[in-house]
């Protein structure tokens, strides 16, 4: 593969991102919809229920759906204007194929199975199985994700499968599983009600979870204290009873600061720590050193509002602590988890009602999606795939030998690094845009440009795509019936409302297709969504995250069931812990030591300034869909770079000046915004954006070790005023940068 | 006579702490038929070199609405619910009278259509028993539709206030704000 069959221009004059508009009347057919469809909003883990008006099988507009328990009708900017996507003029329609100087050409369903497979079969032949790598994601139903982590181990016969949860929620996710055992946020959000402290750290709840705001301000009413740590004055931080202004990178010392003043007060629940603990003398030997000079000095914050956080965290009888990408986006994002959770634990605040800690998932089944087995290590239940006894019990429900099953494989931005290398050559990828999401973008378009064939499942052409010598097109989270499990853990049902228009087909068909074609159709006999579930729930049967006792049926009368539910009289787990029966192998949870380190790119005198990445409310991940839709792009139309006054007037940056900012990794021009909202040492961007707005072009690909999450949060920049003033929105068009 | 299933004791209370500036209200009031994608509730900044505080407008509903009042063509009037509608599309003329004198700066003029547009407080919806949609969609419960005995039993650290005082002028309105416990009127101007 080279560069683009034609220039990024050409191909987004033909496949968009265009503008989606509602008629100003509305739909035609909303106001006498054939069918009203229950279902949940198609974006982040919060996993909104809506209702989705069908007429003539096309979505023409959405209802609140009131009853529905988690958000009672409520939505944000993104779920009232979900709807519009299965209307819309970029959907793809027809498998197309790359031609050379010319774009893509439509080609027959037929056809292009040929080319996939025939591909797929030319680059294992010549350079190894593993040599074709596999890209998924989740937005994905469980069903889905499920079903990808199959068809790559057993189809594809590839142990390079990876997703784009990587970026997401794996840092929380592995912190979980060192400390509890298990990795599933511990408490549904009606353990906010009566909580007397939240803090909630490197979450900016309003803007990326809007719905949770409700349940933070519930837990207000009725006395609760608000911390919110964050290096910006985010919506939700303005009316916090505290905010902590944290510099980028130094979160694992304040959780480490705070520990230290909970054992120097004895803040501390002894009972809890003696009998359901482990590791608490190595956890205080870490932050032995750690007073408040030093944590100021460390963090930025001025230590009375350290002290602060401590004394109302330790004195409280009832807490909840949750978390986001804020603090696992780093090299030591595990770290900067196994600090939260060592507070959770000191004050013994866990299993009981009020006292709740969790980590808030951020795409759709970011909860779900990392569960059942297309993460590169892992089978369903939450399973090791390098654990004997896991491999050998999903091997046999999936009815292959356990030398079969491929190991364990590389992780995302590994895959795209051993395709920069030359190691990897083909590439099969479903919901996911590098390109745009991962973070040193200019690596990753390389490596794109490197393959020797590329194919694509999806339903807009997104940028990654571009560089696809095959798109297969795919099928709208309302196009195909499964479930999802929310950021509380808990199993909602997913209803089809439409078919896929045109020659699209559902994602699923698609991917049983090509198993087929691949040879292995007799272990993906699957009539329906609800079929593959059952064997999902095989699978996950014994596992941490134990879906056996969870059917359709039960999901519906229920509004959602919460995993683990290991068999059908079980009433599944909204809390858990109740018992203290933690999964770990002592069954105790346990603290860890969270000795401080520096993130990866400190600042210098070349790059001074600290940059951070995050979200805005009305863009969502990559953009792929949001950045369609066009109230939505109105809203917040161009990627914008927050700085200080004071440290804009130290540069000489005017407002809506064009500043370039310049990393290590690459350079691009964003209008400045003059705001007091955010530290002076620090630069923000938000990421959804393409081409040369992407703000991805600058972060840095540092990873944790042990997650492997890259440090989308921290990197050092230097900050080139272009002494013109930025053009309009309308002119730069970011929404669909080249 | 109540014909309609609209509940009287269901109150409109706005709460600017509560607002995170996410503009879903907007989005949700636009997708009404009868708005034909323009919004009757509008969201801002106030100052966003400041802060991130947004503050939300939509239509108070005054008891003694200005807006009919010097409305030359009779197109604006207050049923008896309290709900004062918009204007009534035959008869406005677009004189943008209530535009100007609407103390809180509620109905637009939309120029393309030579008329005026203001909240109506989704009577399609209310009429049938329903909460506004901006209300029913509110993220954070910066907007609430629901009883008065709702939101003092939720929410003990504020009290619902509809006096409002432009000089020497005093407003009393169907919809509340939300103020610290123990408000009972908002000075706008003081002077």
């Amino acid at each position: 593969m080279a560069t683009l069959p034609v220039t990024a221009e050409n191909l987004i004059a033909q496949f968009g991102p265009s503008l989606n508009f509602p008629p100003v009347q509305g739909y035609p057919g909303r106001d006498e919809p054939d069918e009203v469809v229950k279902t949940h909003c198609c974006f982040c883990g919060m996993q909104c229920g809506i209702k989705l008006l069908v007429k003539d099988n096309r979505i023409v507009g959405f209802e609140p759906w009131e009853e529905f328990p988690y958000n009672e009708g409520r939505l944000c900017p993104k779920g009232v204007q979900r709807y519009l996507q299965n209307n819309h003029p970029d959907r793809l329609l027809d498998p197309i194929e790359r031609v050379e100087g010319k774009g893509f050409r439509p080609i027959g369903w037929d056809a292009a199975y040929d080319r996939l497979i025939s591909e797929i079969q030319r680059i294992q032949g010549q350079y190894g199985r593993d040599a074709f790598a596999m890209l998924s994601g989740v937005s994905l139903t469980n069903e889905k994700s499920y079903l990808v982590g199959k068809f790559a181990r057993v189809a594809l016969k590839t142990k390079n499968l990876d997703y784009n949860g990587r970026l997401c929620m794996v840092s929380a996710g592995a912190g979980n599983k060192k400390a509890f055992g298990l990795d599933r946020g511990s408490n549904n959000y009606s353990d906010l009600a009566h909580a007397e402290v939240v803090m909630i750290c490197g979450t900016n709840v309003s803007e990326t979870f809007p719905t949770l705001t409700h349940w933070i301000w519930q837990a207000r009413d009725n006395g609760a204290k608000l911390i919110v740590v964050d290096p910006r004055l985010t919506p939700i931080a303005r009316t916090a009873d505290l905010h902590l202004p944290i510099r980028p990178g130094r979160d694992s010392a304040l959780y480490g600061a705070i520990l230290h003043q909970l054992i120097k007060h004895d803040w501390l629940d002894h009972e809890f720590i003696a009998n359901h603990t482990s590791g608490f003398e190595e956890a205080k030997k870490a932050v032995e050193s750690y007073d408040l000079e030093w944590a100021e000095r460390t963090t930025g914050i001025p230590k009375d509002k350290i002290m602060q956080a401590a004394q109302w965290w330790g004195a409280a009888k009832t807490s909840f602590l949750m978390h986001a990408r804020g603090i696992e986006h780093h090299s030591k994002g595990v770290e900067n988890v196994l600090g939260c959770i060592n507070l959770v634990l000191a004050t013994g605040r866990i299993g009981k009602p009020y006292c709740g800690y969790a980590t808030i998932t951020g795409q759709g089944n970011g909860q779900g999606g990392r569960e059942h087995g297309h993460k590169c290590d892992q089978l369903p239940g939450n399973r090791d795939i390098e654990n004997p006894e896991h491999r050998k019990y999903i091997s046999s429900v999936w009815g292959i030998e356990e030398k079969e099953m491929p190991g364990k494989g590389l992780t995302a931005y590994e895959i795209m690094e051993a395709i920069h290398r030359g190691e990897i050559k083909g590439l099969l990828s479903i919901c996911f845009n590098p390109l745009v999401s991962l973070p040193n973008n200019n690596m990753i378009r390389e490596a794109l440009e490197k393959l020797e064939f590329y194919a694509c499942i999806d339903f807009f052409l997104n940028e990654t795509a571009r560089h696809a010598n095959l798109i297969l097109p795919g099928s709208l989270h309302e196009e195909e019936d499964g479930t999802v499990t929310t950021a509380e853990g808990r199993v909602v049902r997913i209803r089809k409302a439409i078919n896929p228009p045109g020659n699209a087909r559902t994602d699923t068909s698609i991917l049983l297709e090509i198993a087929k074609r691949l040879g292995a159709e007799k272990h993906f006999s699957f009539n329906s969504s609800e079929d593959i579930f059952n064997e999902l729930r095989v699978a996950s049967k014994g596992g941490t995250a134990d879906y056996f006792g969870i059917t359709y049926k039960k999901i519906e009368d229920n509004m959602g069931v919460f995993w683990p539910c290991p068999s059908e009289d079980h009433p599944g787990t909204p809390r858990l812990w109740e018992d203290r029966k933690f999964k770990t192998p002592d069954g105790r949870a346990h603290f860890h030591g969270v000795p401080y380190r520096e993130p990866a790119e400190l600042t210098d005198a070349d790059y001074p300034m600290i940059l951070t990445t995050g979200r805005v409310v009305s863009q969502y991940l990559s953009g792929t869909q949001t950045r369609r839709i066009g109230k939505l792009v109105e809203q917040y139309p161009e990627p914008l770079l927050e700085i200080h006054p004071q440290t804009a007037a130290r540069f000489g940056i005017k407002d809506r000046e064009l500043v370039k900012v310049v990393t290590r990794r690459g350079a691009a021009e964003f209008p400045a915004q003059l705001v007091e909202t955010i530290r002076e040492d620090t630069v923000f961007i938000p990421y959804h954006w393409p081409g040369r707005k992407s703000a991805n072009q600058l972060t840095s690909g540092h990873l944790d070790p042990i997650s492997k999450i890259p440090e989308f949060k921290v990197c050092a920049c230097r900050l080139e005023p272009q002494g013109r003033p930025a053009p309009s929105p309308a002119e730069t068009k970011a929404y669909a940068s080249a | 006579m109540n014909t309609t299933t609209f509940r009287t004791d269901q109150e409109f209370f706005f709460d600017p702490q509560r607002c995170i500036g996410c503009h879903a209200c907007e989005m949700a009031c636009a997708e009404c038929e009868t708005n034909g994608q323009t919004a009757m509730i509008h969201v801002d900044y106030v100052d966003r070199f400041l802060t991130t505080q947004t503050s939300v407008q939509v239509c108070m509903h005054c008891e003694d609405p200005v807006c009919a009042k010097v409305c030359p063509a009779d197109a604006i009037t207050k049923d008896e619910f309290g709900i004062v509608h918009s204007a009534n599309t035959a008869r406005c003329i677009a004189c943008s009278n209530c535009v100007q004198a609407c103390p809180f700066g509620v109905p637009k003029k939309v120029e393309p259509l030579d008329l005026m547009m203001k909240c109506n407080m989704c009577y399609d919806r209310t009429s049938a028993g329903k909460k506004p949609m901006c209300a029913t969609v509110c993220p954070s419960g910066a907007l609430f539709y629901g009883t008065r005995e709702q939101i003092t039993r939720n929410r003990p650290k504020s009290s619902p206030v509809n006096t409002f005082r432009f000089g020497q002028q005093l407003v009393k309105t169907k919809v509340n704000i939300m103020m610290p416990k123990g408000a009972t009127e908002l000075i706008v101007d003081s002077e």
